[in-house]
């Protein structure tokens, strides 16, 4: 008993292996070990193991690290004539795992996917080459100069609680704790003090390009975007740039996280175009010449036939968001062509076509969204000039403030977006003051109209007159949400906002609302149009789409739009359009008609509920939320 | 007491015979108490097997480590005299010294006749077992009593003798066991402490150091024979012995050191050095520099130069003038080391020199260098060794993956020499004709130099920037030639890894140092090194050689210093003092004085002459890796694994000391405690550990290291 329990001791004092493992492993090549015989060659196994972790140490010593590693052991082991241990080489650390029965230790040896490496299309590039680089870093012995390089790490020239609150923030931003991340995102939305951390933000922010596999990430990064943008307290400078680059960078690149279909890279690219819009509208000033370099951009991705259609949708997607005279401009003209592209996309049904055409299909639906809104904008647009300037301010006062509180979020709270509803026109005009047009001649609207019906027949006019629930959403209280939240940037910011009207929401929620007057139900629309400086048209579409329908019925079938001269004292625009619906269960034509009426914007007017938020089409990820009931089927026969 | 002496006699042929009685062995274990107990087992060794098979045991390690214990002990109490002393020397007599000694521990005089009644040899095993709590309160005793004077070899030895566990002592609120002055025998106290068998002992290089050198120990004369005296009154005359057969006194004359004293000298594995290997006269002047005639033959702008020259040298060449043409007097001979003469390239760059000199910044503590750091990026193979050429217009760098690359910090790119074929059909007449054997075609920002098979860690290029050293653990040495980018020679000698290699600032000559203990000097024409210094008791790990070509210097992982002779190889110089192995040194520009830094953090300054350490600059967290003076020798500078540069103020350092009482007959100094007055300035890097330092011509500080993402 004494001398078990003193070699147990002796063991515990020294011992990296027992007994027992020197006979298991002796029992695996065959040897049968007595117990003395196993504890001495324990023993000795142990003191060589120590001699060799001696010796190790001054190789690791002598490569001036901190790390013992795998090959120093090795090295130890070189010299003191023992072959070394293969296959341990790895300079990440190797994961060591126990087995619970048995009390087995095992190097965990993961089984590599060899067709996911093989398809990777993120091809490692190997090795950066080693090289130095000098930087002044003490001028007569006092004071960094400048930051290490492009090396990140020059954070640590910051204080010691911004280098503190940059780890904390980056770590919650990409880190898994959801909640920690939206406590992140707030912080930064608000944070008045973070100015001097901008630029590693805007680094962060740029790693974009190399986590294009990790949607998650992705999401991350834009949210991360939003909030810098929020931030009423910083002065992001030329650092939009940077900042509408990797955004524009999810909106267009082919992501490596697109090549599965599972991934939701649409919605990605939805909420990335709201979010450029927001940058432009409210930071575009910042950088003369954004607007066009963005646009431009966006047309060389739209006209290049080479590109994935993600790439298209996103271009798409793009130029819907900054607005309808974006759509107007670059993606109109364009459409002939681009047309002949998709629609062979479509019309090819080969089963290897299949996810090509799905993604083709998100594209049309895409590009009828865009087109839509730009037939009703130009119609607003035309019926507007004569509306006046007085309302127009306070109307753009509202829109700000609706904008600011809507911002770019995946799923924005519905209500607040009505809130904007009444600015619309006006913020148009000062959109399209802001961005000159001269060397480009609209299309009239007619014209347009025409073409567009040319591509899209009658999936198009259904947009205007049968989306059902347009209005039927019960109101929401926005306005006190919005008051909530619009706290941040302050009574202050308005001014300046007012001026890069954030156009992209009150456009998006105040379409819903004139679609509803039909030119042939004229006894309630066209009156209330006419008269209605105050009244809340709420209620309007539903009762007036109840009744039209069957009204409609006498129009003609190929409807053209008609301009009706625009009423005494109330401008007023009121534009009719009317098509074939082809259904199943309609047999033949079924013609039907929409009438635009766009009413006078009325300051006064509370928020309304529209819960309609524009650009996010296509969603197969997320729960399609209020408006699923639209008519946003992407999969109307062409 | 011969009756120790004949046992052992007895048991060393016993021992022959059953030391393959393991289970016999590990079975007596639990039965040492103590070694008084084994000698009295041993007395029944033929009639008791097991307990016979103990004292084997017992007595090996009393042959072998027991000695070393005693010696010790021995030699702590003689330290503990000193520090006793220091309290009241003249007041008490020795024996209330010991007194106070032994009430610390108590038991300890017990242990003795305990080992005498044992030597009677009366009583059994069954005795001795049943005196067992008493003998074990004994033995804590003793323990605690070690460990209280610094004794951690034996404590361990003495404690795994007795088979107490480890936190025996650990519950008597005895200090952790690298208490606060231990802590810098804990590397070597982890090699003992990892023995266990008698087979393991023999081939331990460690064991083998101990056994095979004495421990030296500085004592006061008084102290001395206060030791020697109470040994004699005890009677213990084992100790005695073992003091005399291990243990290397060095007795001086003149009042006992203090414990701050004995402190900064110790933490080598061999004691401290002795007085006399210090004495040798070193010639640690400069050499006259080369007659700088050539400035003259040139005209005009070499003119100016001359008038530059004074100016520059002044501070240099220090107290000695520089212009004068009568020796330094602690110069050696210009010729005592056949130095190779100076080419016409040579010249021109001293040309340079001059011109830059005349640049030069003159530093101090109100003005500061300004620092460049050199970040080797993305160097995930391991960078391992840094060296700038003279000029500042190279970089190289040793890597883990057995390559040496080369850059270019200047603009002027690398460009190797054409080949032979190409070369014929040069003009060699021509003025630029070194300009037109350089193949532009090769032109690039670096090179890479394969030829190694193991990590390159030590590099260095020769004064011409001809050549390039490098020292690798495959064992060799290699020259490479930074005109072609090949391998010139591979020197073998060193069979084991060589951790540190460095050109003569005069070119030609080189020294290794390495794993094998022995650094040599080699020439570049012969395979064969010219001289081998031998005497460190573990690996070399840094090599320098001083200024004037005439010494080299190498730090050990022994904790010393060593610094040899390179004309008869003779060690002229040991300095003790640093707690870990020493990983860089810095001979000061004048000559006179050699900084060292170690993995304890410590940067040690000693004075070659007097042969006294004269400053101790404490504040870097991990090793120093790094060391240089700026070029008038005002500022050191020191790079460290914990990403700092530090900046001291050398002259400082120095001038200090010299006002100071330069105790020289004893050769002991007084440290005073004045890092942080002496700390000029602390740099942070990113994440980047400062493996090397460099001061260009003009005073700017170049470090270099290898970014840790």
């Amino acid at each position: 008993v004494h001398t078990s329990t003193m070699a147990d001791r002796e063991e515990r004092r020294f011992a990296e292996i027992s007994r027992e493992s020197v006979k298991f492993m002796a029992e695996s090549s065959g040897v049968e070990l007595g117990d003395d015989v196993a504890a001495l060659l324990a023993e000795d196994v142990c003191y060589r193991l120590r001699e060799a972790a001696q010796s190790s140490s001054q190789f690791m010593r002598h490569a001036k690290r901190r790390k013992l590693t795998v090959e120093d052991f090795n090295r130890a082991l070189h010299w003191s004539n023992v072959e070394a241990v293969c296959g341990y080489g790895a300079q990440d650390a190797l994961p060591f795992r126990s087995a619970k029965e048995g009390e087995l230790f095992f190097i965990e040896d993961r089984d590599v996917n060899l067709v996911e490496l093989a398809l990777a299309t993120n091809i490692p590039k190997g090795c950066a080459e080693t090289m130095v680089r000098v930087n002044v870093s003490y001028l007569d012995g006092k004071g960094n100069l400048e930051p290490q390089g492009t090396v990140p790490t020059a954070v640590q020239s910051l204080s010691d609680d911004l280098l503190k609150y940059y780890q904390q923030i980056t770590r919650a931003i990409l880190g898994e704790d959801p909640h920690l991340m939206k406590v992140a995102l707030l912080d930064l939305q608000s944070n008045a003090k973070i100015a001097a951390l901008l630029p590693y933000f805007v680094y962060v922010i740029s790693g974009v390009k190399s986590v294009s596999h990790d949607l998650e990430q992705l999401n991350r990064l834009l949210h991360m975007v939003k909030s810098l943008v929020q931030n009423p307290y910083l002065y992001l400078g030329s650092y939009v740039r940077s900042l509408v680059s990797s955004v524009m960078y999810c909106i267009l690149e082919p992501l490596a996280a697109s090549i599965n279909p599972l991934n939701d890279h649409w919605t990605l690219r939805d909420y990335a175009a709201l979010l450029l819009s927001h940058i432009f509208w409210t930071h575009g000033d910042l950088v003369s010449g954004l607007y066009h370099q963005i646009l431009l951009s966006l047309q060389k991705v739209l006209s290049d036939p080479v590109r994935p259609l993600c790439s298209h949708y996103g271009a798409v997607v793009g130029l819907h968001a900054l607005g309808w005279k974006a759509v107007e401009r670059v993606l109109f003209p364009h459409l002939p062509a681009y047309w002949a592209n998709l629609q062979a996309v479509l019309d090819d049904y080969s089963v290897s076509n299949a996810q090509v055409k799905a993604d083709g299909h998100k594209v049309y639906g895409a590009i009828l969204v865009a087109v839509e809104r730009l037939l009703k904008m130009k119609a607003l647009s035309l019926s507007q000039p004569a509306e006046g300037g007085s309302s127009g301010h306070t109307g753009s006062v509202v829109g700000a403030m609706g904008y600011r509180v809507s911002s770019p979020g995946l799923s924005p709270p519905p209500e607040p977006l009505s809130e904007a509803a009444l600015g619309i026109a006006s913020h148009l005009q000062a959109g399209g003051a802001g961005c000159p047009w001269e060397e480009w001649t609209p299309v009239p609207l007619p014209a347009m109209y025409c073409e567009l019906y040319s591509f899209f027949g009658d999936s198009l006019a259904v947009r205007f007159s049968t989306g059902p629930g347009f209005g039927s959403y019960p109101p929401y209280a926005p306005s006190q949400l919005g008051e909530a939240r619009k706290e941040a940037p302050g009574p202050a910011s308005n001014p300046d906002t007012t001026r890069k009207m954030p156009q992209l929401t009150a456009n998006l929620n105040i379409s819903p609302r004139h679609d509803g007057s039909p030119r042939t139900d004229p006894a309630p629309s066209l009156t209330r149009s006419s008269t209605s400086t105050s009244s809340v048209q709420r209620s309007r579409s539903c009762s007036s789409r109840s009744g039209q329908r069957p009204a409609g019925l006498s129009r003609d079938v190929f409807p053209k739009a008609r301009f009706t001269s625009p009423q005494a004292g109330i401008p007023a625009f009121t534009f009719l359009i009317g098509g074939r619906q082809m259904g199943r269960r309609c047999q033949g034509r079924r013609p039907f008609q929409t009438t635009f009426a766009p009413t006078p914007p009325l300051p006064a007017v509370p928020p309304r509920a529209y819960a309609h938020k524009l650009p996010v089409i296509g969603r197969v990820g997320r729960p399609v939320r209020r408006w699923a009931c639209s008519c946003y089927s992407l999969h109307l026969p062409l | 007491m011969a009756y120790v002496r004949t046992t052992c006699a007895k048991c060393n042929v016993f021992d022959k015979k059953c030391t393959n009685n393991q289970q016999a062995s590990l079975h007596c274990r639990r039965r040492r108490r103590a070694f008084c107990c084994a000698l009295d087992d041993a007395s029944s060794v033929r009639t008791n097997r097991v307990a016979g098979s103990c004292a084997v045991r017992v007595l090996f390690f009393f042959n072998l480590a027991h000695a070393h214990f005693i010696l010790k002990m021995a030699a702590v109490q003689g330290g503990l005299v000193d520090a006793n002393e220091e309290k009241d020397i003249k007041s008490e007599p020795a024996n209330d010294t010991w007194a106070n000694n032994n009430a610390n521990d108590g038991r300890l005089p017990s242990a003795s006749p305990g080992a005498s009644a044992a030597a009677g040899g009366n009583k059994t095993a069954a005795v001795a077992a049943a005196a067992a709590p008493e003998d074990q309160q004994t033995l804590l005793a003793v323990l605690q009593f070690l460990r209280k004077n610094k004794l951690t070899e034996s404590v361990e030895i003495l404690r795994r003798e007795a088979g107490l566990p480890e936190d025996s002592l650990e519950s008597k609120g005895a200090d952790s066991f690298c208490g606060d002055q231990e802590c810098y025998y804990g590397d070597d106290l982890r090699i003992l402490s990892s023995l266990s068998k008698r087979e393991h002992m023999r081939g331990n290089e460690t064991l083998l150091d101990f056994r095979t050198s004495k421990f030296v120990l500085r004592i006061s004369r008084d102290s001395y024979q206060l030791l020697k005296r109470h040994l004699q009154e005890r009677q213990n005359n084992q100790i005695w012995n073992i003091i005399q057969e291990h243990l290397y006194i060095d007795i001086f004359d003149g009042i006992p050191r203090s414990k701050g004293q004995i402190d900064a000298m110790s933490g080598s594995l061999a004691g401290e050095a002795k007085r006399e290997a210090n004495k040798a006269k070193v010639y640690y002047g400069l050499l006259k520099e080369p007659e700088i005639e050539l400035p003259l033959d040139d005209e005009d702008e070499e003119a100016e130069n001359e008038e530059g020259k004074p100016k520059k040298k002044k501070p240099k060449k220090d107290s000695m003038g520089s212009k004068s043409k009568k020796q330094d007097p602690n110069a050696p001979a210009q010729t005592r080391i056949p130095l190779p003469e100076l080419k016409d390239s040579d010249k021109l760059d001293k040309i340079m020199y001059m011109k830059e000199a005349t640049k030069k910044i003159r530093l101090g503590p109100d003005n500061l260098p300004s620092i460049c750091f050199y970040s080797f990026l993305n160097a995930y193979q391991g960078l391992t060794a840094v060296d700038f050429t003279d000029d500042s217009s190279l970089i190289a760098g040793g890597f883990a993956d057995s390559t040496v690359r080369v850059w270019s910090v200047t603009p002027k790119k690398l460009r190797k020499v054409k080949s032979a074929a190409d070369l014929n059909l040069i003009d060699k007449e021509s003025d630029d004709v070194l300009e037109r054997i350089m193949d532009e075609k090769t032109a690039s920002e670096s090179k890479i130099l394969h030829g190694h098979s193991g990590p390159v860690y030590g590099i260095s290029f020769s004064p011409d920037r001809n050549y390039l050293l490098s020292s690798s653990e495959d064992g060799t040495i290699r020259l490479w030639s930074l005109l072609t980018f090949t391998c010139l020679v591979g020197y073998k000698g060193h069979n084991y890894p060589v951790w540190d290699t460095q050109f003569s600032p005069h070119g030609y000559y080189f020294i290794s140092g390495g794993h094998d203990r022995v650094a040599r000097l080699w020439a570049t024409d012969h395979y064969q090194p010219l001289r081998m210094f031998s005497g460190h008791l573990a690996d070399i790990t840094c090599t320098r050689f001083h200024p004037n070509s005439n010494y080299v210097a190498t730090g050990s992982s022994d904790r010393t210093i060593r610094l040899w002779d390179v004309l008869n190889g003779n060690c002229v110089r040991i300095f003790t003092g640093h707690k870990g192995p020493i990983h860089t040194l810095a001979f000061s520009p004048n000559g006179k004085f050699l900084a060292s830094g170690a993995t304890d953090g410590r940067v040690l300054l000693w004075d070659i002459g007097h042969g006294l350490m004269i400053g101790e600059l404490k504040g870097h967290t991990d090793t120093v890796y790094s060391l240089r003076f700026s070029r008038d020798g005002e500022i050191l500078a020191s790079g460290s694994m914990d990403n700092t540069v530090r900046l001291w103020d050398a002259t400082k350092a120095f001038d200090d000391l010299e006002t100071d009482d330069f105790t020289a007959a004893t050769g002991h100094i007084h440290l005073q405690d004045n890092s942080q007055e002496l700390l000029l300035g602390t740099y942070m890097t990113k994440s980047t550990p400062v493996i090397h330092l460099h001061f260009t011509r003009r005073n700017l500080l170049l470090a270099a290291g290898a970014y840790n993402p």
